[in-house]
Formats: structure tokens, sequence, C-alpha cells
């Protein structure tokens, strides 16, 4: 009991203390709080994952009325990634923050917003009373604001900034609604009563408020067409919040929807479907526009739409496992949602982590600038590549486990189809299939131009590796990604206690032993097998080698004597003809001007890959709304006198307008008279 | 077990027969069935040149390929007998095994920097993402028909009997006779005779390639086609006994090694830009092997 008051103490005393130490102490100061919460938190949540939930209710006040703590198997799940994100996230940020050393305004507020964010999503996980979810919602969404704007000096930044700031009070906006109608409904924020309230509710009622709840939530989470956000805010802010927000901040979104749907228990099977065909549009259209991107942030950012599509499938079949009481693939698609939420947090984070070593060492992002960095950056590419073949989900790494069990729920749902679903599963194969193969050729194109080759640009700066202890959480997330890819069975355990819960039923770890466990090991022994056999040949390899003669030339230029590094396939060529075929899907704005005349003048080329459903769904309202508005502006002209004068008639109309519908009942009366 | 050297077999003399049946359908004699494998031989006992632009990739890569396709040889079972590996789903993991392989043999091609390479990389990328999904509702429609999730399973329990299922079989042969064709780069697709390097895939990922690695790439293509020449004879042997399995075996391999010869003696390459329609088009030919398994099974409301 005393654990709650300990956790809010320790946030609340570093908040007031970062602004008067020294700068070399707010980093340690911050990183400490974070580790002895993340002990706390994650004390309590081992034991929720072992079967001992706990709960503390508070009286609350007036408003909010009594204040539920639950701390569940499921929010026990998502307080483990966050804690191991944050405590990863901050030790690489203390190092990654070294640079701004100066700005040391700057790096207290960024210290108070990031022990205000953990405690944010800590708090989100567990509180079960509306008002007060809304508050820690809100509480998030600003500290990450300020987070990202870090560099707020950039114009860009600060746009993006703005652009996160709107659209998550947008999904605030579905939040409320949600919660004031629960709280009409039932006259209580506590999610308990809103559960005991829509269990008796079954129909229509209990579908809008779940998909209410759900649009706002996918906001947050960065389901297509509520991703606008994440492109802008992920490359803006600072490699470490970039990593944190999206391996966990937008996690929570999917902590709402799943939540949601322990809370309300909507139809099911309609509601599974709705998720399932979303997520599918997600996760192409989020690796689709990753392909073209040349800001290697934004890649990411895309990457993380995608992957947000592939936890949402797996919600989806959980859900219409529920609905059509197909247990078995409840379990399956509940347990590759929650296990992909923990991979993609895993390879996410460093992702955006050695992005971040990439933008230290060259100062730039654009990967059509850069090339060759693996023998300037070995250690940062040997960490990309891992993170590049797990989240392309092949094996023997940790994205594949997750992909795998997705894969068997819906080839065990195919057994026992009938129509409409058997095309909801050959779309879900499908979009599957393509997700991960059109993911295999992103990172084929990001790792190939960024770190292969040979430089594309000089830098007027040295470029070398960064500090080792920097270097340290990054080999720690990578020997996660290697420990699920190599051993699954042990983490698949962990996860059965969250997945009964979200399939309601404690069959679940007999499910879990006779479908997925002998599948799981045999794939951890094809794993070592096959490390074993790439030893085995490289052995003879070198064996065989060793006598011969090694000679090092030039790259074969097909009889060119003198190539230039500007030769080199270019990020945009390597995708050129996946750009082609896809042309339909994709938009990009492009300046040229073509080299004309017999002594040839110079010429350049630039494409800017643009979104198309921004174009369509925000750009363009936005604009017909200006236009619309701009007829009015001529209200708006400044002089002082036509304001008085609004302001006269706004008054008089006040007083007026009553009146005048007074007289007017009673005309009305009186002809009724008459 | 038995598969595994089953393929190792097939996969000596596949190559060969390829080549001699275009010799002779090109009116040539042609060199011995064996000659692809002395060759390989021959790169085994070489040294190497590697290029300076090159890194740790471009030597690890040729490994990583080659054991990724021995890992898929592992998962193929013979008939009655499984594969090494065998589970439930285990041909996602073949897929995904197989994708491994060719991410290392793409960025292996991206590190050396050249100009002509990358191009190869980029369309070996788009094409064998396109030819996936054909594979995997190939594979949904045995499940369906079946009712189970492994390749062993899957393949002894498949019975044909009425025509439907002939035709099915037929088109399933045909679509993976056209996979094995697109992860070979082989003809319709790719041309490995061609002597222009803008107009190769495979050829020009391995122009840099040289002595063992060299000799590994060009291995893991031979066993590559007795790979999937291997699941074919699958499809048809389900029940048969060994003594009559094994040497149908051969034989349909053999087959099939001259149906291919045959087919790239008679037909030409493809322009690069309308290989993705081609591609493609083969997803549309299993979701007919998916119908026509849905109409087998009466589930066609």
């Amino acid at each position: 009991m005393t654990m709650i008051p300990a956790f809010l103490a320790i946030g609340f005393f570093v908040i007031l203390t970062i602004p008067f130490v020294g700068v070399k102490y707010k980093g340690i100061l911050v990183y400490l709080a974070i580790v002895v919460n993340a002990g706390l938190t994650g004390y309590l949540a081992i034991q929720a994952l072992m079967g001992m939930p706990f709960e503390i209710i508070f009286p609350g006040n007036m408003v909010t009325g009594a204040i539920a703590l639950r701390l569940d198997a499921l929010s026990a799940w998502f307080i483990l990634i966050i804690n191991f994100i944050f405590i990863t996230g901050g030790f690489y940020g203390f190092f990654y923050m070294k640079a701004y050393q100066n700005l040391t305004k700057n790096l207290s507020l960024h210290g108070i917003v990031f022990v205000l964010l953990y405690s944010a999503l800590i708090s989100l996980t567990v509180i079960q009373n509306g008002m007060v979810f809304l508050i820690a919602w809100e509480i998030m969404a600003l500290s990450a604001f300020v987070g990202v704007i870090f560099e707020h000096e950039k114009m860009a930044t600060i746009k993006a900034g703005f652009n996160y700031l709107l659209q998550s009070h947008v999904s605030i906006l579905f939040l409320m609604l949600g919660f004031m109608w629960a709280a009409y409904k039932t006259g209580s924020y506590d999610f308990q009563v809103l559960s005991n309230f829509t269990a008796d509710e079954k129909g229509a009622a209990t579908v809008i408020l779940f998909t209410t709840f759900f649009v706002g939530f996918a906001f947050k989470a960065g389901f297509v067409p509520f991703h606008t956000w994440l492109p802008y805010a992920h490359p803006a802010a600072p490699a470490h919040i970039s990593g944190i927000m999206s391996g966990v901040m937008i996690k929570i979104g999917i902590f709402g929807i799943l939540r949601m749907m322990l809370v309300i228990k909507p139809d099911f099977a309609i509601i599974g479907y709705i998720i399932l065909v979303v997520s599918v549009i997600s996760g192409l259209y989020g690796v689709m526009l990753a392909i073209v991107q040349h800001n290697l942030k934004r890649l990411l950012a895309y990457h993380s739409i995608e992957n947000i599509g592939i936890i949402g499938m797996g919600i989806g079949l959980g859900s219409i496992g529920l609905g059509t009481g197909n247990l078995v693939l409840a379990t399956l698609g509940f347990a590759a949602a929650l296990l992909h939420v923990w991979n993609h947090a895993l390879f996410k984070s460093l992702l955006f982590f050695t992005a971040g070593n990439i933008y230290q060492a060259t100062h730039t992002l654009n990967i059509e600038q850069l090339g060759g960095l693996i023998k300037k950056m070995p250690q940062t590419a040997f960490l990309f590549l891992i993170a590049a073949i797990a989240i392309s989900g092949l094996p023997p790494f940790n994205g594949f486990i997750s992909e795998f069990i997705l894969y068997s729920g819906l080839y065990h749902w195919l057994l026992d189809a009938r129509l409409l679903s058997l095309v909801a599963i050959v779309f879900a194969i499908l979009g599957l299939v393509m997700i991960g193969g059109l993911a295999m050729l992103c990172f084929t194109k990001a790792f190939g131009v960024i770190f292969l080759g040979n430089a594309r640009q000089t830098f007027k700066h040295e470029v070398h590796e960064v500090s080792f202890q920097q270097l340290i959480p990054l080999y720690l997330i990578v020997f996660f990604i290697v420990a699920i890819g190599f051993f699954p069975v042990f983490f698949l355990k962990l996860l059965i206690e969250p997945v009964s819960l979200l399939a309601g039923n404690s069959a679940v770890a007999g499910i879990f032993e006779t479908n997925t466990m002998q599948a799981m090991q045999q794939i951890s022994w094809a794993a070592w097998g096959f490390i074993a056999l790439i030893s085995i040949i490289f052995m003879v390899r070198k064996l065989v080698s060793r006598k011969r003669t090694i000679a090092v030339e030039p790259t074969w230029g097909c009889g060119y004597v003198k190539p230039t590094s500007n030769m080199q396939y270019t990020a945009s060529s390597f995708i050129r003809s996946y750009t082609k075929l896809f042309k339909p899907m994709l938009l990009s704005y492009k300046k040229e001007k073509n080299i004309q005349g017999i002594f040839p003048t110079d010429g350049f080329f630039e494409s800017h890959p643009y979104d198309k459903l921004e174009k369509w769904l925000i750009d363009t309202p936005i604009m017909e709304f200006k236009s619309f508005m701009s007829r009015f502006i001529f209200l708006q002209n400044g002089r002082l006198q036509f304001y008085i004068l609004y302001g006269i008639i706004f008054i008089i109309s006040i007083i007026c307008i009553p009146i005048v519908y007074d007289m007017f009942i009673h005309l009305i009366g009186y002809f009724k008279q008459l | 077990m038995l598969s595994f050297i089953l393929i190792l077999i097939a996969g000596v003399f596949f190559t060969g027969v390829i080549i001699r049946t275009k010799s002779i359908a090109s009116g040539r004699k042609g060199p011995g069935i064996l000659q692809p494998i002395s060759d390989v031989v021959r790169l085994f006992k070489k040294g190497a040149v590697y290029s300076q632009t090159t890194s740790f990739i471009f030597q690890v890569a040729p490994t990583i390929y080659f054991s990724s396709v021995v890992m898929a040889m592992m998962l193929i079972p013979f008939g009655q007998s499984k594969g090494l590996i065998s589970f439930n789903g285990d041909f996602v993991f073949f897929a995904y095994v197989l994708a491994l392989g060719k991410f290392f043999s793409i960025i292996s091609a991206m590190d050396t920097g050249s100009s002509f390479e990358g191009m190869g990389a980029s369309r070996e990328s788009l094409y064998s993402l396109l030819a996936e999904p054909a594979f995997f509702i190939l594979m949904g429609s045995f499940a369906l028909l079946t009712g189970y999730t492994s390749f062993q399973e899957m393949f002894a329990a498949l019975h044909l009997g009425s025509y439907i299922s002939y035709a099915i079989a037929i088109l399933a042969t045909f679509v993976l006779v056209m996979i094995a064709m697109i992860e070979n780069s082989r003809m319709p697709i790719d041309d490995p005779k061609t002597h222009l390097e803008l107009t190769m895939i495979h050829e020009v990922m391995i122009l840099d390639n040289s002595g063992f690695d060299l000799g590994l790439m060009l291995s893991a293509g031979y066993l590559k086609f007795a790979l999937y020449g291997a699941i074919i004879v699958n499809l048809f042997i389900g029940m048969v006994p060994y003594p009559y399995a094994i040497p149908l075996f051969f034989i349909i391999q053999f087959l099939l090694a001259i149906i291919i010869g045959l087919i790239e003696s008679f037909i030409a390459r493809f322009r690069m830009s309308h290989n993705p329609q081609f591609i493609f088009a083969l997803t549309s030919v299993s979701l007919l092997i998916f119908f026509g398994v849905l109409l087998v099974l009466g589930k066609f409301i």
C-alpha cells in the first residue's frame, strides 16, 4: 500500500529538485527516479503476471467519485514494457543529451517532462476511473509534446509539435465523449460500474460506445487514417524520445483498446472484423509509404504504423475468436498482439536509437547523403542490422515469433471458416505476406544505402562511432530480441495470464500447450540449428580458403576505370521499380530543372514523398474550410469602432432575443385564442 | 531425413539436365549433366577476390544464403516420412527462412557499392515479395482441403480423387514451377545466360562474388530447384510406398528439369516492366486453386 505514495513522492520530489541541481546531475537524478519507480512498479507487475492482481480504491472527491487503481495481468504486461523501454531509453538519452549540455533550462524542462511522461504512462495502465484517466492522458499528451519540441528553434520541429498536440486533443475529444456518455448512463466514472452496466446492454449501443473509444485510442496508436501526426512528431523529437514514443507511447493506444474490450464487452465478432480490416489497411499503407521516405526517422515512423497494423490484426483475430466462440483463435490472436507489442517496442526503439547515433555522427538523417557507414560505425551497423531483420519478421529473431503466431491463428481459423470469414482470412493473409515482403524491401534499402557501399557525401567533420556507454542499452535490447527468437517458449509462458484475462477463460494455458508450444519448441531448435549450420559452413569456408590467395580489388565496373561514389545505386533508384508499380497509392511532389541546350546548363531534381490520405483527409478539408471562412474576413477589419459595434450588437441581441421570443409565444397564444 | 538426402541427390543433376535439354533443343550436344557440380567443386578450390568497398556482410552473406536453403530443405517431407523439422505451420518458417537468405543476398549486392548490383538487388527484392502471396494462398488451400497445417500432414492427407482435385494439383504444379523459376531467377522472369548487366536480376547480384562464396551461391541455386521439385513430387506421391515413391521422385524431378529446360528454350524473357504483372498473376492462379478447394469442400454457398 505504501508503494503508490512512494511512486508519486519520488516523481514529485525529482520534478521539484531538477531545476536546482547542476547540469551534470540532472540526468542522473531523472534516471535514478525512473529506475527506482520501475523497480516498484515492476515488482507489482510481476506479481500480477504470476496471477496476483492488485487493487486499491481511493475515496477520491466529489467530482471524480471513488478512484480505483487495478493492476491486472494486462496492465502488468504493459508496465513491464514501459519500464524496460524507459530504463534503456533513459540511459541512452542521458548520453544523447550530452551534446546539449549548455542548454541548462531546456534540459531541466526535458528532465521534468521525461519523469512526467513515465509517471503518466504507468498511471494510465492502472487507473480505472474515467475522469482521472483523462487527466493522466492529458498529462501524457502534454509532456510528450514538450519532449518533442526540445529543438524548438527549428520551425519544422514546432510545426510537428503542434500537429501532434492538435491531433492528440482530437483523440481526447473522442475519449471524453465516451466517458461522458458512460458517466451519464451509469452515474459513475468507475470502469467496473460501466462494465456491469454494459454486461446487460447488448447490441448497437455498446458497439457505438466501443467505436468511439476505438477512434480515440486509434489516434494515439496511429491506425490509418488517424496516423498523420506520427511521421511528423517522430523525426522532430530527440532520438530517445522518438524511441519511447514509438516504443511505448503509441502502445498505450493499443492498451486502451484492449482495456475497453475488457470493460465494455461489445459484440466481439463485429468489432473484430472492423479492427481486422482497419489493421490490414494500416499495415499495408504504413509500409507502402515507409519505402518511399528518404528521412530515416520518418521511414521508421511509417513502420510504426505498419506494426500497429500487425498488432491490430492480432487484436482483431482475438476479438473474432471471442465473438464466434473459437477459443483457440482468440488465444492465438491476443497472444500474437501482446507479444508483438513487446517485440515492436524492442526493435523499434533500437532502430530509433541507432538513427540517433547516425544523426550524432553525421548530423543528417537524409539517407541519400549517407553510405558506407559500416566501416565508420560497425557497432551501430550491426545493431541496426539485427533490428532490421527482426522488424522484417524474419527468423531467427523475435519479429518472426509474433508473426508466426499470427499466421497460425489465421490458418487455424481457416480450418472452420465459412464464406464471409474466408474472404476476411484471404485478405488478412495476403495483407500480412505483403507487409512482410514490403518491410524486407524497405529495410534492405535502408540498411544497404545507409551502411553499405561508399559514402555518398564527404562530411566536414569526422564521422565516428558513439561512445560505448551509449551503446550499452542498445545491446541490452538486442539481447532480448535474440532471446525471444531463440527461447520463445519461456516468453510465451509469461503471456498466459494476460491472454487468459483477455480471452476470459483459463483454458488458455492448455491451448498454449497443445497448439503453440510444440511448434515454438521446434522453431527454437530450428533457430539453434540454423546458427550451427551457418557457423559450420563458415568454418569450412575459412578452412578451405586458408591456403588460397585472397586479393582485394576495386568493385567490378564493367571496364570503367574511374568509378565515383555517385555512380552507386541510390535509395531512390533502389525503389524505382516499386514506385512505378505502386504509383496509384503514392503521392510525391517533384521539383526539377532539366539540362538543356548544346552546352548543358546546370539542372537539378528533387522529390518529396507525401501522404495521399493526409492530403485528402486533412489538407483538402482545411483548405475548403479556410476558403469558406475567408468570405467572412470583412468582419475582422481591424477597426476598433467595428469591434465595439459587434460587442453592442451582441449585448443587444442577448437582451432582445428572449424578449422577442416571449413576445412571439405571446402572439401565438393570442392567435390560438382566436 | 530421407527427403533431405533425396533432394541433395536431385540437386546434383537437376541443373545439369536443364542445361542439357537446352543444348539439345538448340541443336548442340551440350555438357554432361554433372558439369554444374564440377564447376562448383572447381570454384571451391579457388582463391577469391574481394572488392575494397565490401565489409563483413559480403563475407557472411553467401554462407547465410546457402544455410537458409539447407534449412528449408530440412522442412520438406517425403510422402509418409517427415522432414527433419516438422511442426504446425512449418511452411511459414519455410518461406521466411528463404526470405532471410534473400535479405542477405540483397544486402551483399548493395555492399559492393556497384552501379549494377543495386539494380539486381532492387529487382530481386520486388519480385520475390510479389511471388510470396501465391505460395501462402496455395498452402492455405491445402490446409483448407486437408485440415492440417504442416507440410507432412498436408501432403500425406492429399488424396487425388475427383476431377477438380486433379485440376487443383495441376494448377498447383504450375504455380510451384513458376515460383521456382522466380526464386531461381530463370526464364520468363530473368535470363541467366544474358550478357548484358542491365537486363539481369540474379546474375548481376553475384558479379563480385568469387571462389568459395560463388560456389555456395551457385549450389544454393541448384538445391533450390530440387527443393521446389520435391514439393511438387509430394503433391503426387502422398500414400505411395517407398519402393515406388523413390524412383517416382527422381522421375518427376527429371521430367520437371526437362520441362524447365524446354520452357527456357522456347520462351523469351519478359520485359522487366511486365514482370510484376506476370508474377502477381500467379496469386490469382492460387486464388483459383483456393476457390477450387472451396468447391470440393462444398463451402461455396
